[in-house]
């Protein structure tokens, strides 16, 4: 398959040669998504429960990773803040994809002038620092989890739109798009029936890998005090109210989450790079 | 003669500065075969694909039972019209279907489109049956079949439509050599029952001797010879049918002398 | 082709021809394949199942065989090129050595100069971006069998002797006709001054005219530089044209080999007269081919007895379970006389 997925570098070495390294990445994910789902159950406290007394203790039968600086369970702040940590990329995901397979599938199958407008206006978008957009939609539309979602899907949806676009052009010129041509099946039905699903899986791997990248993304927005309001468990944001716990020299709660965010990106993006390589594999 | 199925006149259809098709005419008798020979670059598949309607022609025009069919179709009616006039079987099996798609769903895909609402299981086992194929292929996957079942698969999906035309463009130049005479005596059979013409696309003297009534030679995008096969076979007025036809080889062959001439023409 | 100058076919598949390094008179067979047989891992048969062939300097040896017959894989074999997971046993001598033994470092060598191959579709072996003449002298350079400047002056001297000129070495092959790539790919092949040249299906991807040209080069290169040719096709007629020999292959075993005219014209493996008879011929008339029904057998598919019985219509008890010796016609009853299904 001569398509490319759009990787950053760096992590785009990641792979898995090994299945162990795939296995428990896989299994970081799983836990991961579990763990969001369950939040609310499986929680000992209320993260926002204020516990000023408690302050920067460290681990403790009642509180298993310690209380940050506010007072806080660092355990059910981490917990819960999975919810966020993750709804806000799998927005950002399904947005640009849903857009960038629409935008990339109009522009490879029509051609001509409308391919160069959808082709120019995304190069457009990917020409502009996608944190950059959405420092300035955050500024202007204020705190909220819809602003910087919105604003990093824009971001992502050329890496959709373009891999999308070169993934219907060589599908179009397959002689079996020509057979339901000659059959009078009209250019909707054989795009949404036969093309669409023949490169899914492809993009969705490179949908799977822009997971990693929105998770860091918007971390580094909450980090930045951008993007989720002050109270509500986000680990980016966690990491931005324990870094100066950290000064004091009680490190866990700021460094908890990183860990987390770490393991997170690292682990969606072996399991795409992992998919990818297989679907590519997979002779038609 | 019986009244012409498929009439082409003066088509021309260039690429730039390459001109493919150059004043291209024939004619196809109801329930006829007629071969198309030439190498690459002779222009046979451009022809092919602006009957089918995959390509549009520069001039000329293409009419099937005196309706004409140039331009794009505008319209599902006329699309449908269409894809009911004439029906093509490509040469390549393995890309011609899609991967995904069972031999059933090809076949329901194309009655529900064509004949809504009339009873598509048992006219499925009728064209499975028609090429061949037992009911048990119906449930498979391309991948799961070979070249040649492919191939049955797709010339299924083109009769499905019930057509008064099928191109076969290559339709058995990847198969090996046992099961092409398998398919080439399908394609026999098949004509003599629907009485469907044939508009057969091939580089292959062999297949052509074989299969059509007529066959016209193309070189450069211009028809050389044209007329009845075992005609233009056994007394080729042009030289470069004569090249065409020495070039096949058999025992005794000299290839030196082809490739001379070859290069003299 | 002059079939008279060809030394004995029995010559050739009697051992004391091989090698024989003390005494450089004796003739080195440039392939001389024996007992050759393929496992594949989950396959219930091996895919080449008892395959022996010798090619001489300077013959011409035509393999003939549908798709899934082994025929590729016998020829890759040559090279040393096993699919991953197969294990071979036999041997596979190149030019008196076994090429089943060698090291990866053997190989290389082997690859770069003894034995070359020219496949199907010059367009997939060739890199578009590099200009002709680096893929010509890529190879020896590499491995160090020739300097720059002795590499080019190689390189254009084989242009020359393909019918090319020199100054298609600063060409791109994109720029390139398949005929001309082709012939790019037999100029490459003969850098190494191979003893052995593999033709895979060389001229399948051509026209029929373009085959004549190609056909007619190699058959005056073999002469001239004494290779032994060993050509792949599944064409029976063309095998038959170009070759002094033709070894006929079905699921993994060769089923009958002989002189090419005496098997084109009095086939005696039902298999072969099958196929001559499956083949639409420009002269014969119209009408029903003589089709072979059935399929080849699966590879997940024990064969006890002739490969063929199951598609055969002489096929007795035997047939279906005790495999034909090996020898001329692999068969338990081969077919006298004339063209047995005219």
């Amino acid at each position: 398959m001569s398509v490319a997925l759009t990787r950053r570098p760096g992590l785009g070495r990641l792979k898995a040669a090994r299945a162990p390294l795939h296995l428990a990445c896989l299994g970081i994910v799983a836990l991961v998504v579990l763990a969001a789902l369950l939040a609310p159950w499986v929680a000992p406290a209320d993260p926002n429960a204020v516990d000023l007394g408690n302050a920067l203790a460290g681990p403790s039968p009642d509180h298993l990773l310690g209380v940050d600086a506010a007072g806080r369970d660092t355990l059910s702040r981490l917990l819960l803040g999975a919810r966020t940590s993750l709804l806000g990329p799998l927005g950002v995901v399904v947005f640009s994809t849903v857009a960038g397979v629409l935008v990339g599938l109009v522009a490879g199958w029509r051609g001509g002038w409308l391919d160069s407008v959808l082709s120019r206006s995304t190069e457009l978008v990917f020409a502009f620092p996608g944190m950059l957009l959405a420092i300035l939609i955050v500024s202007v539309y204020g705190e909220g989890l819809l602003a910087p979602v919105l604003a990093l899907a824009i971001a992502y949806l050329p890496y959709v739109s373009r891999l999308t676009r070169s993934l219907v052009l060589a599908e179009r010129e397959r002689p079996y798009v020509s057979a339901y041509r000659v059959q009078g099946h009209s250019a909707g039905q054989i795009c949404l029936r036969h093309v669409l699903p023949n490169i899914a899986p492809i993009v969705l791997a490179q949908s799977t890998i822009n997971f990693g990248y929105a998770l860091m993304d918007l971390a580094g927005l909450s980090f930045l005090g951008l993007g989720v309001p002050a109270l509500t468990p986000d680990w980016g944001r966690m990491v931005f109210d324990g870094q100066t716990a950290i000064q004091h020299g009680y490190p866990l709660s700021a460094i908890l989450p990183c860990v987390l965010i770490v393991l997170t990106v690292v682990a969606f993006n072996v399991v795409g790079e992992r998919w990818a390589d297989r679907v590519a594999r997979r002779t038609p | 003669m019986t009244e012409a199925v498929l009439q082409v006149n003066g088509l021309c259809r260039s690429f730039g500065s390459v001109r493919a098709v150059d004043e291209v005419s024939f004619t196809l008798p109801a329930g006829g075969s007629l071969g198309i020979v030439g190498e690459s670059g002779s222009g046979k598949t451009t022809t092919a694909r602006i009957v089918v309607g995959l390509e549009q022609a520069d001039a000329g025009e293409v009419s099937v039972r005196g309706r004409a069919r140039t331009g794009r179709a505008r319209g599902r009616a006329e699309r449908l019209a269409r894809a009911r006039e004439v029906q093509m079987v490509f040469q390549d099996p393995y890309l011609s279907l899609d991967p995904r798609t069972s031999v059933e769903a090809v076949l329901r895909e194309t009655l529900r489109l064509h004949f809504p609402g009339t009873d598509h299981a048992a006219r499925i086992r009728e064209l499975l049956d028609q090429v061949g194929l037992g009911t048990r292929a119906a449930e498979a996957l391309p991948r799961q079949l070979s070249g040649g079942q492919r191939q049955r698969v797709a010339i299924a999906r083109a009769l499905a439509v019930e057509p008064d035309v099928l191109v076969l463009d290559e339709a058995v130049a990847a198969l090996d050599v046992s099961v092409q005479a398998q398919v080439l005596n399908l394609l026999a059979d098949i004509r003599e029952r629907t009485g469907v013409g044939y508009l057969f696309i091939t580089h292959d003297l062999g297949v052509v001797r074989c299969v059509t009534d007529e066959v016209i030679v193309m070189r450069h995008g211009r028809i050389v010879e044209s007329g009845p096969t075992s005609q233009v076979l056994d007394a080729p007025q042009h030289a470069y049918t004569r090249l065409l036809l020495e070039s096949v080889p058999r025992p005794g062959w000299d290839p030196e002398r082809i490739a001379a001439a070859r290069r003299a023409l | 082709m002059n079939p008279g100058e060809q030394m004995n076919p029995e010559d050739s598949v009697n051992p004391e021809a091989r090698v024989n390094p003390e005494d450089p008179g004796a003739r080195v067979n440039a392939l001389d394949i024996r007992g050759l047989r393929l496992h594949l891992p989950g396959a219930a048969r091996p895919v080449l199942d008892g395959v022996d062939l010798t090619v001489a300097p300077g013959e011409t040896v035509a393999l003939v065989g549908e798709s899934g017959s082994g025929k590729t894989l016998t020829s890759r074999t040559a090279l040393g090129l096993l699919p991953t997971g197969a294990t071979a046993e036999g041997s596979v001598l190149v030019d008196g050595e076994d090429v089943l033994t060698m090291g990866p470092e053997r190989l290389r060598a082997l690859r770069t100069g003894r034995a070359a191959m020219i496949f199907q579709d010059p367009r997939a072996a060739i890199n578009p971006l590099r200009r002709v003449g680096d893929f010509l002298t890529e190879g020896v350079r590499r491995t160090g069998v020739m300097g720059a400047a002795d590499a080019d002056r190689r390189a254009a001297e084989l242009l020359d002797a393909v019918g090319l000129g020199p100054e298609l070495l600063r060409r791109h092959p994109g720029r390139l006709s398949g005929g001309m790539l082709q012939r790019v790919m037999i100029a490459a092949a003969l850098m190494g001054d191979p003893v052995l040249l593999l033709a895979d299906e060389p001229t399948t991807a051509l026209d029929v005219t373009s085959q004549a040209e190609v056909v007619a080069l190699l058959d005056r290169l073999r002469e001239r530089f004494g290779t032994g040719l060993l050509f792949v096709t599944h064409d029976l007629g063309l095998a038959a044209a170009i070759s002094d020999r033709v070894h006929v292959m079905y699921a993994g075993r060769i089923v009958e080999h002989g002189p090419a005219e005496a098997l084109f014209e009095r086939p005696r493996h039902p298999y072969t007269a099958a196929l001559l008879a499956a083949t639409p011929r420009l002269d014969a008339g119209r009408g029903r081919l003589a089709a072979i029904d059935g399929q080849p057998p699966d590879l997940r598919q024990e064969l006890p007895g002739c490969a063929f019985a199951a598609r055969c219509r002489y096929a007795t008890e035997p047939c279906r379970t005790e495999a034909p010796a090996p020898g001329p016609v692999a068969c338990h009853h081969p077919l006298e006389g004339s063209r047995a299904d005219d």
